[in-house]
């Protein structure tokens, strides 16, 4: 009876936390232009989204491109300039390793606003005229903690004998460095270039203050400017619908690897 | 291996570039007027401004009232997933979880647009109701976390030592969970009382929030006024914060 409700309340905050999104996704598969109206089955949306056939496609697609390139660049330099960064910090002592640390998580509490902000203010007060770059920039900013977060632990984790006892065998410490050091933190590597690639598709306040005025858009800020236009352009629906998808695909076989992984171990 | 230290050095300045610096730049703005002299007059002005007063006390009581339904729901939400008997499996846990990857944006907008077709006026009512529908993994989560790895013994002693059921969760079961309880404050409070577009969305302009002040002043160049509201914003951040002290390991292993 207990596990009864205890379900009961799960699911019903589950369908409640869930109808914005299944609500989105059906209607994406009609062609009125006004959300809520159904006209009708069609995959028009989608043909639209795919081969660009829209109005003011271009800067969708365009939008979506920036996305992606921004958070491919930012994870892959955030996840070399925090695992050389956590290598160090893992050497270091004392005062120098707190105050470091400590630099380190102001960008994990900061609110966005406030990363923004004050990146913006940065970029001014240097003169350096925003755009690509500042974004870029501004996400290493706020992805590489992340890294560094999830390549530590594995450091701590290391017993550095074998790293020595490669030297002793002759390995010379850049052989020893690709052989043995790295091949040990890629797990960490790769939870850190995640976490920093999601943080980065994600983004919208830091990006909003870091553009500049040259008409830079990414996903968020296409949206933010599309919703205060009035009308959501009607291909976003699918898009939505597509991300929504392929993320709980991606999450479910992680998650079920997991647990089937763990129970093997068990047996 | 104590030479790799310097490994850390690039880091190190890139850091005091991107991150101390432009804070230290926060402050350097706030107290100065528009030709750079130094000033208390953009914090003279906040105060006597009874606009940005109210919607800094409305983003503050929003951010409360949101936090506090996120326990309400999220909490039995959290000890029924991490309760072996009451929920096995592994797919509601993703479900919970799985919104926190979704772009807040998105999903802020579809739940705006569910509203506006089943004919609920845009108001402070959906402002938080969809801030809840926002913020609520981001409070599931790390409570779900910490009970999950809860030594289960304590529970048993408790129980074996004549606690009724009851006595069990609210003396053993709530006080050591207290840490993730205060890791969801930290997820759900600091961006509540931080956001911008999500409030524009959520009330179609109606209601401004403390966010969406500090957006306009610095979109129509008030830098210094904008750079002092933010560090009003920086001090309340700080005084949650203090909240949190050193508990931080249960917000980690998203991944």
């Amino acid at each position: 009876m207990k596990k009864f409700f205890a379900q009961c309340y799960i699911w019903l905050l589950l369908i409640v936390l869930y109808a914005p999104i299944v609500f989105i996704a059906v209607f994406s598969f009609t062609e009125s232009k006004v959300l809520g109206n159904w006209t009708g089955f069609s995959t028009k949306l989608y043909e639209n989204l795919f081969t660009g056939n829209m109005q003011g496609t271009g800067s969708l697609m365009t939008a979506i491109q920036n996305t992606v390139i921004i958070a491919l660049i930012a994870a892959c330099v955030s996840t070399i300039l925090g695992t050389v960064a956590a290598i160090g910090i893992h050497n270091m002592r004392g005062k120098a390793k707190q105050a470091i640390s400590l630099l380190n998580n102001i960008p994990m509490l900061n609110p966005d606003i406030i990363t923004g902000v004050s990146l913006f203010l940065l970029f001014v007060f240097l003169h350096i005229s925003q755009g690509y770059v500042t974004v870029v920039l501004a996400h290493i900013t706020f992805c590489t903690p992340y890294v560094v977060l999830s390549v530590l632990p594995r450091l701590t984790q290391m017993n550095p004998n074998i790293y020595e006892a490669a030297l002793d065998l002759g390995a010379t410490p850049f052989v020893a460095l690709r052989k043995v050091l790295l091949p040990m933190l890629k797990p960490g590597m790769i939870s850190g270039f995640i976490l920093a690639f999601t943080m980065s598709l994600d983004d919208f306040a830091v990006t909003f203050f870091t553009r500049g005025t040259i008409g830079l858009d990414t996903l968020s800020t296409y949206i933010y400017t599309d919703a205060r236009k009035g009308g959501l352009t009607p291909e976003l629906r699918p898009m939505i619908t597509i991300m929504f998808v392929g993320i709980l695909i991606l999450l479910i076989t992680i998650n079920l690897r997991k647990i089937r992984n763990s129970k093997t171990d068990r047996e | 291996m104590s030479k790799r230290s310097t490994w850390a050095l690039p880091y190190a300045i890139f850091l005091v570039l991107f991150v101390a610096l432009p804070l230290i730049l926060i402050m350097v703005y706030a107290f100065q007027d528009g030709a750079g002299n130094f000033t208390f007059g953009n914090f003279a002005k906040f105060f006597r401004d009874t606009d940005a007063i109210n919607t800094f006390a409305l983003s503050l009581e929003v951010a409360i009232e949101n936090t506090a339904l996120c326990i309400l729901l999220g909490y039995p939400a959290a000890w029924i997933l991490a309760n072996k008997k009451l929920n096995k499996s592994a797919v509601t846990i993703v479900l919970f979880i799985m919104p926190m990857w979704i772009n807040a944006l998105m999903r802020t907008l579809a739940t705006a647009e569910l509203f506006h077709m089943l004919g609920i006026q845009l108001g402070k009512g959906t402002l938080i109701v969809g801030m809840v529908y926002d913020y609520l993994p981001f409070m599931i989560y790390p409570i779900y976390n910490i009970l999950d790895r809860m030594d289960k013994s304590y529970a048993e002693a408790a129980a074996d030592l004549g606690a009724t059921p009851w006595q069990v969760f609210w003396k053993v079961q709530v006080p050591l969970s207290m840490p993730g309880v205060i890791s969801g404050v930290m997820m759900v409070f600091m961006p509540t009382v931080s956001t911008f577009a999500i409030s524009e969305f959520l009330t179609n302009n109606k209601i401004k929030l403390f966010g969406t002040i500090i957006q306009e002043n610095i979109n129509s160049s008030m830098w210094n006024y904008g750079a002092a509201l933010s560090l009003v914003m920086l001090v309340i951040i700080g005084i949650t914060s203090l909240l949190q002290d050193n508990k931080k390991e249960v917000s980690g292993g998203i991944v």
